[in-house]
């Protein structure tokens, strides 16, 4: 459990660390996937830059109808931020289901954003409020929404030379209920399905439902089919029967050790009905 | 020098829930673990391990590592030809035995094999120059399941030996043919004892030192049996036992594991005594899961014959022992314990046992927490409820029939051992009550009726504990204790036992206190290091106060009547009586206190008739039997269909281990057992691919249960001493984990009995209950 040799800088400020960065310095962001992988020597940078030790990223600012979270901002701050909790319940609750205490003490948003784990839980969160991607590099900014930022297995559209410098989620609108739910893989904590869900209710009718999936799959996805089923009922236990049962739609579902791809799709399913029901309960 | 001062009435600690005397330097991170130890001149090594589970080694190139700066030596199978083997300490008719050399050879067999090792200035450039080493092999095919290695055709793990059979072993007692001729019903069924992983969470670690000029090693291990160690790794390497040193310093739990000698041990003794240098190895978590022995690992087909009144006439097991590709100190002996285990607490006098055992190309099986009895266990506490299932019998009934009676002691079974004393029907009918079982029945039966899946498991065991009687054991089963009171009345114990968690130098102060009627305090218990305690055996098989706190018991009476000599000699007096810390003459009530004896013993100014100076005492002592615990867990738990999530609604777990010393201490041993043993029946699983590939060779992947996971434990006791040792005690280091697995089986195969299902093999995964739900097999 020794790495490679390897250089390390914790640079003070964030264009000191892209300049790194562009020179091939491989980004550390609270180390929580980075350094076991280095431990076990399947990665094996020459240069490490720590970004987790930069302030200025690390903070969640309310800005208009949008909440910014700086990249750098443990998932424990994000959890227990009180705008975050009343501004975006469903990001806070997926936060407290990353991983244990230590680990939400040390992995930060931006990190497990730009490690993009099929199984890590932010991003089931993320597809459902739509969020964007504020991305950096040594030449300016861009912003992506996660839909486009959320690519494949451990890839992301960051270009060479780029970092996550913030993740932009909506302040959601009154009547909005959202819900996290996870089945957790035994041994290491990861969402064998995460299933994050926003539904909002007009006239009686839910007028909106934004579904995002983590784990079942090679990369976290938004269930449209589900969505779309959902949007214009009344809610009803058949209305969620039948939109969770869409939810693996068009999904190639994972399988492994603790779970097989049949059971892993049964389990998005009925997780899904108990996310859309809590959601649907938070609505009032 | 005799006064009349009253010293303070000693008040027993026996009995007492007194806190651990090891926890604060293990709270508080000051303990010394092998990692911690540093020494001037140290160098560090690492060993280079086969990837393949089979292989041929064509050639191995250490050029590029040994030119890398600070790497101070490389050695491979060639450089130790001279070292015996990794001694087997089992001995079975017509065993098969392979030549296990610390280093491979030209094949390797089992991912993780050790092949080369390299000893560098730090352990950075170690690791970096173990990845400059090339081995280039030309890879075999593996086989790593049991039953796939007795399949013809297979692939030979040993090329001299094709059936992959390392020795058949068949024992029987009673008249089997005739019970199942008898029999009104027999019942069958395949069950299986997956491979855990140990686990100890401090995994193993060396650090040898060699000096030279005095042809002397002291070898500082992770170890449960430093003498058994010290007189074998002098043997493996050709020094003088009495030039050997090992230390076992703090060990951080072994659970088995680390009742053995490893290749390692006498690796880097060997790389010490050719660098000249003090030598590290300290195992990662990923080689403790590849190369440190695992557990269990059974494939057992079982038959019961019964009259139809659920009276047990005969049982039949023929028992597939996953060895792995060597044999470790005992690994061919374990299931020979399940054998021994096998009438469980049941009267039958006629049983037959087959095993079978078979080399697979994964790292070797070896003793873990029960060692053997667990996998008996289990097999035996599900035949029961299969039978019960099968005449519809109420499972607690067909168990309360089947016991041996209480007048039946000693009860000689039908594997030859002498069950000492039981009372089997009571920790059952206490877990009985304590559950409520008969509203407990009737709540399922209601729970039944609304489509809900609600299971009662009951496990009755019995254990064969204190090992043991020295003619039944590979290396003596005896123990010995040393008390020695130094000049100033202080006390210090020297126990041959090696305590790594079961808390004997808080027990053991406390067996010392008593006899002596003096503090807990003032008592310090040594252990662990042979160059200043006498021989021991070590801690394993619930061993450690059953027999260790025997002797202790034996040296302190000799003590005593040595105090008491010099008692009487100060007092001036025969007819005096030692208790609370003096002697004290029954006549005129004036008293000495042991510090002044102590000093007088020590200076020696006078001696009573025919003694000693000093006040020193060893004792060795031999077990005449066994100690056979026994007890009852219940676990109540309800399966959702939906996902076929497992909840544990209630454990109880009722023990009888004699004579409890400190409750707190045998509570923390239930708890412990009882989670490794719900470990073992709903998540742990060693799982090896058909290429020799450990899949679960992380914790990431290998699911160890977890405070959250456990449930609460509803911990009793009935107390039957053991008339075995004068302390009345009899173990209680394996129990929890002996009578989880099958309480957790049970339970949950009584959930889905509604739907059919009469057995599931272990771990039951939410995956597999949810196709049973299903109507599916798992």
């Amino acid at each position: 459990m020794i790495p490679h040799q390897f250089d390390y800088a914790a640079p003070k400020s964030l264009d000191e660390a892209l300049k790194a960065i562009a020179d091939g310095a491989k980004p550390l962001s609270g180390g929580m996937s980075l350094v076991p992988m280095m431990k076990l020597r399947l990665a094996a940078p020459d240069r490490v830059v720590d970004l987790a030790r930069l302030k200025e990223l690390s903070y969640v600012r309310e800005e208009g109808s949008a909440l910014h979270v700086g990249a750098t901002t443990i998932h424990y701050d994000v959890e227990s931020s009180a705008a975050v909790k009343s501004k975006c319940p469903l990001l806070a609750e997926t936060a407290g289901f990353i991983g244990d205490v230590q680990i939400r003490n040390m992995g930060t948003m931006g990190g497990s954003v730009a490690h993009n784990d099929p199984s890590a839980d932010y991003p089931a969160a993320l597809q459902a409020l739509e969020a964007k991607i504020v991305l950096k590099g040594a030449n300016g900014e861009r912003t992506v929404s996660a839909a486009d930022f959320f690519v494949d297995t451990f890839t992301t559209s960051l270009e060479e030379g780029e970092i996550v410098r913030e993740v932009v989620v909506p302040v959601e609108a009154a009547g909005t209920g959202t819900s996290y739910a996870k089945v957790l893989q035994p041994a290491s904590g990861f969402a064998i399905v995460g299933i994050a869900v926003r539904v909002r209710k007009s006239g009686g009718k839910i007028s909106m439902a934004r579904i995002g999936v983590t784990g079942l799959a090679n990369c976290s996805y938004r269930a449209t089919a589900a969505e779309k089923a959902l949007e214009g009922t009344a809610g009803s236990d058949a209305d969620i029967q039948a939109a969770a049962a869409l939810v693996a739609q068009g999904a190639d579902a994972n399988s492994d050790l603790h779970a097989s791809a049949e059971y892993r799709t049964h389990l998005a399913k009925v997780h899904a009905g108990r996310a859309i029901k809590a959601a649907l309960g938070k609505t009032a | 020098m005799a006064t009349t001062t009253i010293i303070k009435k000693h008040e027993p600690s026996i009995g007492k829930r007194l806190r651990r005397k090891e926890d604060p330097r293990l709270i508080t991170g000051t303990a010394t673990y092998v990692e911690d130890l540093q020494m001037p001149g140290m160098h560090y090594a690492m060993v280079v391990r086969s990837p393949h589970g089979a292989a041929n080694i064509k050639s191995i190139d250490t050029s590029a590592a040994a030119a890398m700066p600070g790497v101070a030596a490389i050695f491979t199978g060639k450089d130790i030809l001279h070292i015996a083997g990794v001694p087997c300490g089992a001995s079975l008719p017509g065993l098969r035995v392979p030549d296990h050399k610390i280093l491979a050879q030209d094949r390797v067999y089992f991912v993780g094999h050790p092949v080369a090792v390299v000893v560098a200035t730090d352990k950075y450039v170690a690791r970096d120059a173990a990845d400059a080493i090339e081995v280039d092999y030309d890879v075999l095919q593996a086989v790593a399941d049991p039953e796939k290695a007795l399949a013809p055709g297979a692939p030979a793990v040993h090329p001299q030996w094709p059936d992959n059979t390392a020795f058949t072993f068949h024992q029987e007692g009673g008249d089997i043919e005739k019970a199942f001729k008898e029999a009104d019903v027999i019942v069958k069924e395949r069950i299986v004892s997956q491979r855990l992983i140990p686990s100890a969470m401090e995994p193993r670690g060396v650090v040898a030192s060699w000096h030279a000029a005095e042809k002397s090693l002291t070898l500082y291990t992770s170890t449960q049996v430093p003498h058994l160690v010290r007189t074998l790794i002098a043997q493996m390497l050709g020094i003088d036992e009495n030039r050997v040193r090992v230390v076992a310093p703090e060990v951080g739990g072994g659970f088995g594991s680390k009742l053995n000698v490893y290749a390692e041990e006498a690796l880097m003794s060997f790389v010490s005594m050719k660098i000249g240098k003090p030598v590290k190895w300290i195992e990662s978590r990923r080689e403790n899961f590849l190369t440190t022995i695992h557990g269990r690992g059974h494939v057992d087909y079982y038959e019961v014959a019964a009259k139809k009144d659920g009276t047990i006439l005969g049982i039949k097991v023929k028992l597939i022992q996953d060895l792995g590709s060597y044999h470790q100190l005992l690994t061919p002996a374990i299931p020979t314990l399940s054998v021994l285990m096998l009438p469980g607490l049941y009267r039958s006098k006629n049983m037959s046992a087959d095993i079978i055992g078979v080399f697979t190309n994964c790292v070797p099986t070896d003793a873990y927490r029960g060692a053997g009895r667990p996998e008996a266990t289990h097999g035996i506490e599900r035949m029961v409820d299969i039978l019960a299932a099968e005449l519809k019998m109420d499972p607690a009934e067909i168990r309360l029939k089947n016991f041996i009676r209480n007048e039946e002691f000693p009860f000689p079974t039908a594997t030859g051992l002498i069950y000492d004393t039981g009372d089997y029907a009571a920790p059952l009918r206490k877990a009985l009550e304590t559950v409520n079982y008969t509203e407990l029945r009737k709540e399922q039966a209601e729970a039944r009726k609304q489509g809900r899946l609600m299971g009662i498991g009951i496990c009755t065991y019995g254990e064969i504990c204190a090992m043991g009687p020295s003619p039944a054991t590979p290396a003596g089963g005896w123990e010995s204790a040393t008390v020695k009171i130094e000049p100033s009345g202080k006390v210090t114990v020297m126990t041959g036992v090696s305590p790594h968690g079961q808390g004997e130098e808080t027990t053991f102060s406390q067996i010392a206190a008593d006899a002596l009627g003096i503090d807990v305090e003032d008592i310090l218990v040594q252990h662990g290091d042979t160059a200043i305690v006498q021989y021991g055996i070590g801690t394993f098989g619930s061993r450690a106060t059953a027999v260790g706190g025997a002797a202790l018991h034996f040296a302190l009476q000799e003590i005593i009547t040595k105090i008491k000599k010099f008692g009487a000699m100060l007092l001036e007096t025969e007819d005096i009586t030692y208790s609370d810390g003096q002697c004290t003459c029954n006549k005129t009530g004036k008293s000495i206190s042991i510090k002044e004896i102590a000093g007088a013993a020590y200076r020696a100014m006078k001696l009573p008739a025919n003694t000693e100076p000093g006040l020193v005492a060893t004792y060795f002592w031999e077990p005449p039997n066994f100690t056979f615990p026994f007890g009852a867990h219940i676990m109540v738990s309800e399966v959702e269909k939906e996902t076929g999530n497992i909840s544990i609604k209630r454990y109880v777990a009722i023990d009888d281990c004699g004579n409890v010393l400190n409750p707190l201490i045998v509570d923390g041993q239930v708890h412990g057992g009882v989670a490794q043993g719900l470990g073992q029946a709903l998540w742990e699983q060693a799982v090896y691919d058909d290429n020799g590939q450990l899949v679960t060779g992380e914790f990431t992947d290998y699911t160890m249960p977890r405070a959250h996971m456990m449930p609460w434990i509803e911990s009793g006791h009935t107390v039957t001493p053991t008339p075995v040792n004068p302390l009345g005690v009899k173990g209680v280091g394996e129990a929890g984990t002996i009578g989880a697995s099958p309480a957790a089986v049970n339970s949950v195969v009584d959930a889905l009995s509604p739907l059919g299902v009469r057995h599931i093999d272990m771990p039951m995964t939410p995956e597999k209950i949810w196709k049973l739900v299903n109507g599916r097999n798992a």
